[in-house]
């Protein structure tokens, strides 16, 4: 599903972030990201979602070479991916439903459809009452599940979520992570970037170490 | 994706910008003044000048040849060319006006009546007013017929006084293209103010555009919004011009026709008309689709999520 070969990624800032990587997740796998602040975990899942470009090397998604899709054909390969963020990036004028389906809007989805989808993943992630809501009126926690719901509104075939519990509480983020495993055992690749090794454990996932941007060596 | 659904979301697009439109009203209300105010000023001159246009327009079809005759020829020979001339195609009546009835007019009206009893000899010529028919009238067939007239024996002259009527319409159609470009610079202008309008908009909107693009929105999708704020804010100041305009002619109207009054017409000035009115309407509608069109398309491209 996620292949790099080789990639390195230097920031316009100098910063070397990705030194010559390469590994591959297979579709339906689940993996986690880990290694310390700066070690490449959130580049590659920049990488992934082409927010940016490598400066050298290849990555493919699907069977795609992400060097060969243009601008122009950006959106269409992001609907592809479900992505969740550390700070969610939800749009707090607009109720959880709006949020939750933005994804489905911009796909063109009849409304009637988007109702029933929407439900159906707030249901999934346990928010289901809480569409007429504003963001802020939600917990950190709730907040990032609307963001989960998001990214799964679509039912696209990969998942990938940076430091989804970076704000959470142990708790919290346990099943935070029990949802993503959820995700998983449907037959949704995912990939998560976290720096909490104990989360890992109690999943039982396959673990990618990284370090300067590099595979670390077990 | 089917055509109920592209159209819900579209309409939905609209019903959102509208209400992000009306939540903001005093910010909102200034926009749409200034393009009001912007639109209005050519609107206004071109309400005048079509105004003056109609007013003067039968005067070049309404032209009159006057005949002055030598001194020396007589009534008859005045009512004898006049009956030559009514048999011609190309003119539509002539009226006679003799010496005599000249005088006696004048004897009455100047005030000069023991004076004019001194002079023995009528000292007026014999005069016919010939009006051409509508097509034989237009400039260009009016002076070969002055020609043709003065060519006739016994006429000393012949008076075709349209001059001062082609000056007054060539300023009539200098102003006419003062309006279209000062409109153009003003049209420019409001292109300007909306698409800078719009540029706010998307700077204060920079997250949910962000947004929009991480979940797989194009740029299209993300500008969407934007022209439909840039058509409202255009129709916005398009209505707020047509009530410029209307309250200006409303109070202009007056004055007017006071004018007109002393020059014994019963012109009265027309407003902008509801064809005109719906013309602003959408065009100042277009103008602003334009400018935030143009502003969105590039701004909304340099936002990248990162």
């Amino acid at each position: 599903m996620i292949r790099f070969e080789q990639v390195h990624k230097r920031y316009a800032t100098g910063r070397q972030a990705l030194a010559g990587l390469s590994f591959s997740v297979q579709a339906g796998e689940m993996a986690f990201l880990t290694g310390p602040s700066g070690a490449g975990k959130s580049t590659i899942l920049k990488l992934i979602a082409l927010i940016e470009r490598p400066s050298r090397g290849e990555v493919f998604v699907g069977d795609q070479n992400l060097a060969r899709i243009g601008r122009r054909r950006i959106p269409l390969f992001r609907r592809q991916i479900g992505v969740v963020f550390q700070d969610h990036k939800l749009l707090q004028d607009r109720p959880v439903l709006d949020n939750v389906a933005l994804p489905l809007i911009i796909a063109g989805v009849p409304r009637r459809e988007i109702d029933k989808r929407v439900r159906a993943a707030l249901d999934q992630v346990g928010l289901l009452g809480k569409e007429r809501n504003l963001p802020q009126e939600l917990s950190t926690g709730e907040q990032q599940r609307v963001g989960i719901a998001r990214a799964v509104v679509a039912k696209p075939p990969l998942l990938i979520a940076d430091e989804p519990t970076g704000n959470l509480d142990p708790q919290l983020a346990l099943e935070t992570m029990r949802l993503f495993k959820r995700f998983n055992d449907v037959g949704v690749t995912v990939v998560i970037a976290t720096h909490d090794v104990h989360l890992i454990e109690a999943v039982g996932a396959r673990r990618i170490a990284l370090t300067d941007g590099q595979l670390a060596l077990a | 994706m089917n055509l109920g659904a592209y159209l819900e979301r579209h309409a939905q697009t609209l019903v959102g910008s509208f209400g992000r439109i009306v939540k903001q009203p005093f910010a909102t209300l200034m926009i749409i003044s200034v393009i009001g105010i912007a639109l209005a000023l050519p609107l206004i001159l071109q309400v005048l000048v079509q105004n003056a246009r109609q007013a003067t327009g039968n005067w070049t079809d309404a032209i009159d040849l006057t005949l002055y005759l030598n001194t020396a020829a007589s009534e008859e020979r005045a009512r004898a060319i006049a009956a030559q001339l009514r048999s011609r195609g190309d003119i539509a009546a002539v009226q006679v006006i003799t010496a005599r009835q000249a005088l006696n007019e004048f004897r009455e009206h100047s005030g000069f009546g023991t004076a004019l009893d001194a002079l023995t000899d009528n000292p007026l010529p014999q005069v016919l007013v010939v009006t051409p028919t509508l097509a034989a009238s237009r400039s260009d067939a009016a002076q070969p017929l002055q020609k043709q007239l003065a060519a006739i024996p016994d006429v000393a002259e012949v008076q075709l006084d349209t001059a001062w009527v082609r000056r007054f319409h060539a300023m009539l159609d200098t102003a006419h293209r003062l309006v279209a470009l000062i409109s153009g610079i003003l049209v420019a202008g409001i292109v300007l103010i909306i698409g800078n309008t719009v540029r706010l908009d998307i700077l204060n909107r920079r997250n949910e555009i962000e947004v929009m693009k991480l979940v797989g929105g194009s740029d299209g999708f993300a500008r969407r919004p934007f022209l439909y704020s840039g058509f409202l804010y255009g129709l916005g100041g398009g209505g707020m011009a047509l009530l410029l305009a209307a309250l200006t002619t409303h109070l202009l109207t007056g004055s007017i026709r006071h004018v007109a009054e002393l020059y014994g017409s019963d012109f009265g000035l027309t407003g902008a008309g509801w064809a005109l009115g719906g013309e602003v309407l959408i065009g100042a509608g277009l103008l602003g689709w334009l400018g935030a069109w143009v502003a969105a398309t590039w701004h909304i491209r340099a936002i990248e999520p990162s």
